[in-house]
């Protein structure tokens, strides 16, 4: 199978990432050069620097968060790759997976032959409401937060769309955050390395040391139904709802299909990729589905000439517990309304029929923002490549699915990927 | 009608005289909130501006326990939460607005498809003070 809507075809020959998580004795360049080593070390036949002919780099706002326009050209320099092209792409949370499908299609379109993604965000510098202000930002800030929403309030309100209309319960949502914290627990370079019942115990001992009176929760579910251990943000998502602040870095190498061999014997194909926009939620005919990821994922599909059965694993955007479920629907893995009871009956975890987000997601993986949609293509490249160690999911896997979302959905990019041997 | 304009701001100003405004599509006929000199339907620059009754349904909400920086200035926190929600106008159009006298301790028990009618809410100190869109139940 190749892709047969661009005139050449695109492969992924390395990936990396930094560790995700809060580091205040690091700026987003020094992430940058961490995940480009990762990325270097990949490379199973080695690469020359030298042949890398431009940088995509996917940001959302590193003016904001370390008061830093201009980024791109300051991080090729630091991994001393100028004088070649740089540009910074911005579509809020989506940038990482829009950066990656614009430096797909300049290599498509023959100008360049190797080229860098990278998706890099640093924002815990910041107190937690300049954070909160700095993504506010990406919503409609004449329309939308004069009303009083937050980011968490967006998701919150199509959380309750959803519930209303498929009858789903408050649990479905707590089974997102279980599932994806245990597969977090089982990647290092999460920022949630632990699972509940790790954060759980964590919170018994604390409360022991401090001579405070012992929780006692008889599951996890009981624990995130608890108010006092998992506080309210936007109902009905509270905090492990969310996915956390974090700082982060992670870098792809992409070159033309017919120089994929050169760098490894297991390239990943991007044979499918689409994107598409939407106007703020008062918009929209639905509340609880993204159009814009529908809209991606049909492009996607048609050009990879595949149907959502033929998706092995999935990197989804679980910005908020809701927004997995309703990706799982929306990128048609699900019928509508049934995503909820996929993630109670543990069809979307490791070893289930739909794997989604065994990297522990945005959730527990962590997710700054412009670094995120690059992020999750490192997890395809470790499974389709069969290196994901513990977190590994059997069998023969050949397409992997990242999909991506900026706002509560203004944008959505979804890439598809091959593994051909 | 005619003291408001298709400039974006002026969607306060005319709230500020507590009206809530939008578009009317010549073409089409589509509404659309807040005035837009594009109609997003049919693309035709030829709308005028109208005045909604300010009645419609609550579509989706929350209750927000952490607000950003305004918010908490205007007196809410976790002990205090407000709602806020979108809400869907008699002639079609989606608005979002602060939700009040709704149980904001129960939010379970909000209902989506609760009748509502427009208010507004005053935020800000003295200087800065705006008014802002509101929904109650009717």
């Amino acid at each position: 199978m190749t892709n047969s809507k661009w005139p050449r075809g695109v492969a992924v020959v390395g990936a990396g990432m930094s560790k995700f998580g809060s580091f205040p004795e690091k700026s987003s360049r020094d992430l940058f050069v961490e995940a480009y080593l990762e990325m270097k070390q990949s490379v199973d036949k080695g690469f020359d620097p030298k042949k890398v002919e431009a940088l995509y780099l996917g940001n959302f706002s590193s003016d904001q968060f370390e008061k830093q326009a201009h980024l791109a050209p300051i991080v090729a320099s630091w991994v001393g790759l100028s004088p070649i092209s740089t540009l910074r792409i911005e579509d809020a949370c989506a940038s990482g997976g829009v950066a990656l499908r614009q430096a797909a299609l300049a290599i498509a379109s023959g100008e360049y032959d190797v080229v860098l993604v990278g998706g890099l965000e640093k924002m815990t510098d910041l107190h937690i409401s300049q954070v909160t202000e700095a993504l506010a930002t990406a919503a409609d800030t004449q329309f939308e937060i004069p009303a009083g929403f937050t980011f968490p309030g967006f998701y919150a309100a199509m959380a309750t769309a959803y519930m209303a209309e498929f009858d789903a319960p408050i649990e479905a949502f707590y089974h997102v955050s279980i599932k994806n914290h245990q597969n977090g627990a089982l990647n290092n370079k999460a920022q949630f390395n632990q699972t509940i019942s790790d954060i759980m115990a964590a919170k018994k001992s604390k409360a022991i040391q401090k001579g405070r009176p012992v929780p006692e929760w008889a599951s996890e579910i009981e624990f995130l139904g608890d108010p006092k251990g998992n506080p309210n943000i936007a109902w009905p998502m509270a905090l492990f709802d969310c996915s956390p602040v974090s700082d982060g870095g992670a870098v792809v190498l992409l070159v033309a299909e017919h120089l994929a061999k050169e760098y490894t014997d297991t390239p990943l194909y991007l044979i499918g990729s689409g994107q598409a926009s939407d106007g703020a939620l008062t918009e929209r005919d639905t509340l609880s589905s993204i159009p814009a990821a529908q809209t991606a994922a049909k492009q996607a599909y048609e050009m990879a000439g595949l149907s959502p059965e033929d998706i092995d694993i999935a990197e989804v955007h679980d910005c908020f517990t809701i927004a997995e479920i309703m990706a799982s629907e929306d990128l048609g893995f699900f019928p509508r309304g049934e995503g909820w009871k996929a993630a109670i009956d543990g069809r979307t975890a490791r070893d289930g029929a739909r794997p989604i987000n065994t990297s522990g997601g945005l959730k527990a993986k962590g997710h700054p923002v412009g670094a995120s949609g690059v992020g999750q293509v490192i997890e395809i490249w470790k499974q389709l490549r069969g290196i994901a160690g513990e977190r590994q999911v059997g069998g023969d896997l050949r397409f992997g699915l990242a999909h991506n979302v900026g706002g509560s959905g203004q944008t959505c990019v979804v890439n598809i990927f091959e593994r051909r041997d | 009608m005619t003291d408001y304009t298709m400039a974006s701001k002026d969607f306060y100003k005319a709230l500020n005289d507590s009206l809530l405004i939008g578009s009317k599509c010549k073409q089409c006929g589509a509404y659309t909130a807040p005035q837009r000199k594009i109609c997003p339907k049919c693309q035709s620059d030829q709308t005028e501006i109208i005045t909604f009754s300010g009645k419609g349904k609550l579509l989706a909400y929350t209750v927000i326990s952490v607000p950003p920086v305004k918010m908490a200035e205007a007196g809410y926190d976790g002990k205090n939460p407000y709602c806020v929600g979108i809400i869907a106008l008699d002639e079609g159009p989606r608005v979002s607005a602060q939700i009040l006298n709704v149980d904001v301790g129960h939010p379970e028990n909000i209902k989506i498809g609760t009748e509502m009618v427009m208010t507004t809410i005053t935020r800000g100190d003295e200087d800065q003070k705006s008014t802002y869109l509101a929904f109650q139940p009717e």
